[in-house]
């Protein structure tokens, strides 16, 4: 019979700031019975407690403090190391400051339920496992943890039409793209017998550089794995929900996925395809490659997409959905840097350090979009920003910042990521794809520069009560704007935090 | 124990079958239920497939595996049903071609 493990045997202390954040989400639902509804005020805070706690226990490790073996917990599928680590940091501080960026908007807009709250922390503790896992069940499990919330959340708004309409496409691409998964992962145990990322990576060289049926259905099922996670991140050609989806969810929704998501599929695609697929052919002492042509393909085609559509909107939240999914580009320029033999490592750090610049200006500019509806009315456009500077200068100043470090400008944080995701490619010889994310750069300054031309250089008759944000947004546009030009100016606070990443088996 | 009677492949390549099935489902339907429906049959052909395989490789994991995608299916079930009922009062349609307030 089976042998019971003990929680030593598990080394349950090393997820502790996944369990805090489980065991408090259990308690927050259960709570938020017994609060009234005009005092939701308090699950908000409660919610808040819960993600501090978690990203206090997360820093804490980050830093270096043992908290269980710094090796694996639950007998392998799960993962204790600098990149959980830091991918635990990254989605409990998006998850704290879309909780600050939500409380005002849900009031105002009559939807104050206290679900919201549980479900934004079910879909934080989703990404920071899905970082965490180095099992595909797990993978898949965390996925489904991640994505099932966000569908809720993206309706959230009912009756509105369009937040319906957004919850019902993202929910049926979603699904469908999880059926992907289920199938890739079927295919890849079929043909390597072990649903263990040490044990995929080890059996297929042997598949790789041999012949036979077993090689057909591992790449097929490596294809549709990264079909599945290409879906969630919102790579092109499986962007198509992503700018539908953000303009029809509520704002702050908006603002929490469009980070949130990413981190976690991201993570989970750098794990399965730096520390599960970076096959190494024994003979040449060099990766096969398996996966990089396709993900520079999809890394070309998402940033010229992404970048190229941004400037013919008009929508703000739209336009900002398409530079979500150009950025979406940059982090796939590192991951296929992590491709070549012995770049893994640093192709992981560059990704962590650009979405974790990514995280505060990206939540910044959709806070920004939240105060403007708030004087406004439900859609802004970018004639809304014209002559916001008059009247609302610290908000001016404030999307400045943001759309400065979206394009990548030195002294913001976006710079900061931008520059070790082109390291990173140089790193693994893959200059033309460098090249052109520069070049797409470049292209994106025109859309965002003009949204700060708008608001300095243009007449127009904004609103004057848009610096006037109630504590929780305001505190939040603090933190974001300050946390992009603190983490540009002083980088090493989050290079320091990647620094000890290590993703790769073989080849450091 | 027998080895399986019946080959793996067979298996695999009824569940490819049941696959494609499922995604042109997705893709051709217009109601979103049925859109659904066909979702769930790409969840089971791939269930089929990882059962298929634990057989190949005389384990458990997979089995494992297939519980979970039964779990994580049904929750899927229960929250994409709300939604479909939410947008049904709406608009009184489930067709996904009426949805079109959000475009450009």
């Amino acid at each position: 019979m089976f042998s019971t493990p003990t929680f030593d045997e598990l080394n349950i202390w090393a997820a502790l700031p996944m369990m805090a954040l489980a065991f408090g989400t259990c308690i927050l639902l259960v709570a938020d019975l017994f609060i009234p509804k005009d005092k939701k005020v308090y699950t908000a805070a409660l919610a808040g407690i819960g993600l501090g706690v978690s990203l206090l226990i997360a820093l804490l490790q980050a830093s270096g403090v043992e908290i269980g073996d710094k090796s694996t917990a639950f007998e392998g599928i799960f993962v204790v190391d600098q990149f959980t680590h830091v991918v635990n940091v990254i989605s409990l501080m998006a998850g704290i400051i879309g909780i600050m960026v939500s409380y005002d908007y849900l009031e105002r807009t009559g939807t104050e339920r206290g679900e919201f709250y549980t479900l934004i922390l079910f879909s934080t503790l989703g990404a920071m496992l899905m970082g965490s896992s180095r099992n595909l069940v797990m993978i898949f499990i965390a996925l489904e943890l991640l994505s099932i919330p966000l569908y809720i959340l993206s309706g959230f708004r009912r009756p509105m039409l369009e937040s319906e309409e957004s919850a019902m496409k993202y929910f049926l691409l979603g699904a469908f793209s999880s059926g992907f998964l289920v199938y890739g992962i079927a295919l890849i145990y079929g043909a390597t017998g072990s649903f263990e990322l040490v044990n995929v990576w080890q059996t297929a060289v042997d598949i790789l550089e041999g012949e036979g049926a077993g090689q057909f259905t591992l790449l097929i099922g490596i294809a549709m794995v990264l079909i599945a996670l290409g879906f969630k991140v919102g790579a092109v050609p499986f962007h198509m929900w992503q700018p539908d989806v953000y303009q029809g969810a509520p704002t702050p929704v908006t603002a929490f996925m469009s980070v949130t998501a990413k981190t976690g599929g991201f993570a989970a695609m750098l794990r399965v395809l730096v520390t599960g697929l970076a096959v190494v052919s024994a003979s040449q002492g060099k990766a096969i490659d398996v996966w990089q042509d396709s993900v520079q393909v999809i890394a070309v085609l998402t940033l010229i997409l992404g970048n190229f559509v941004a400037i013919t909107q008009t929508d703000l939240k739209r336009m900002l959905a398409y530079s979500s999914i150009a950025h979406g580009g940059y982090i796939l320029i590192a991951i296929a840097a992590g491709g070549t033999f012995g770049v893994g490592d640093s192709s992981a750090q560059a990704a962590l350090v650009y979405l974790m610049a990514y995280t505060f200006t990206n939540i910044g500019a959709f806070a920004v979009v939240i105060a403007l509806e708030r004087s406004e009315r439900n859609t802004i456009t970018l004639n809304d920003t014209k002559g916001l500077a008059q009247h609302s200068p610290l908000l001016a100043a404030a999307m400045t910042i943001f759309m400065l470090s979206l394009t990548g400008v030195p002294l913001t944080a976006g710079f900061i990521g931008k520059f070790f995701v082109f390291k990173a490619a140089l790193e693994a010889n893959l200059e033309v794809l460098a090249v052109i994310g520069v070049l797409a750069s470049v292209v994106s300054a025109y859309y965002y520069l003009r949204v700060i031309v708008n608001m300095y250089m243009v007449e127009g008759d904004a609103h004057p009560v848009a610096d006037k944000q109630p504590l929780a947004l305001r505190s939040a546009l603090w933190v974001t704007a300050m946390g992009t030009l603190i983490l540009g100016i002083l980088p090493y606070i989050m290079t320091d935090l990647a620094r000890d990443v290590t993703l790769a088996i073989v080849g450091r | 124990m027998d080895k399986p009677e019946v080959a793996t492949e067979l298996y695999v390549l009824l569940s490819a079958v049941l696959f494609t099935l499922g995604s042109m489902g997705v893709l051709l339907r217009r109601n979103a239920i049925l859109i659904f429906m066909s979702i769930e049959l790409m969840l089971n052909s791939a269930n089929l497939a990882l059962v298929a395989f634990a057989r190949q490789w005389n384990q458990m994991d997979a089995h494992l595996m297939v519980f979970f995608v039964m779990t994580v299916a049904a929750a899927e079930v229960a929250v994409g049903l709300a939604l479909i009922v939410t947008i049904y009062r709406t608009r009184q349609s489930t067709d996904v071609d009426d949805l079109h307030a959000l475009q450009g």
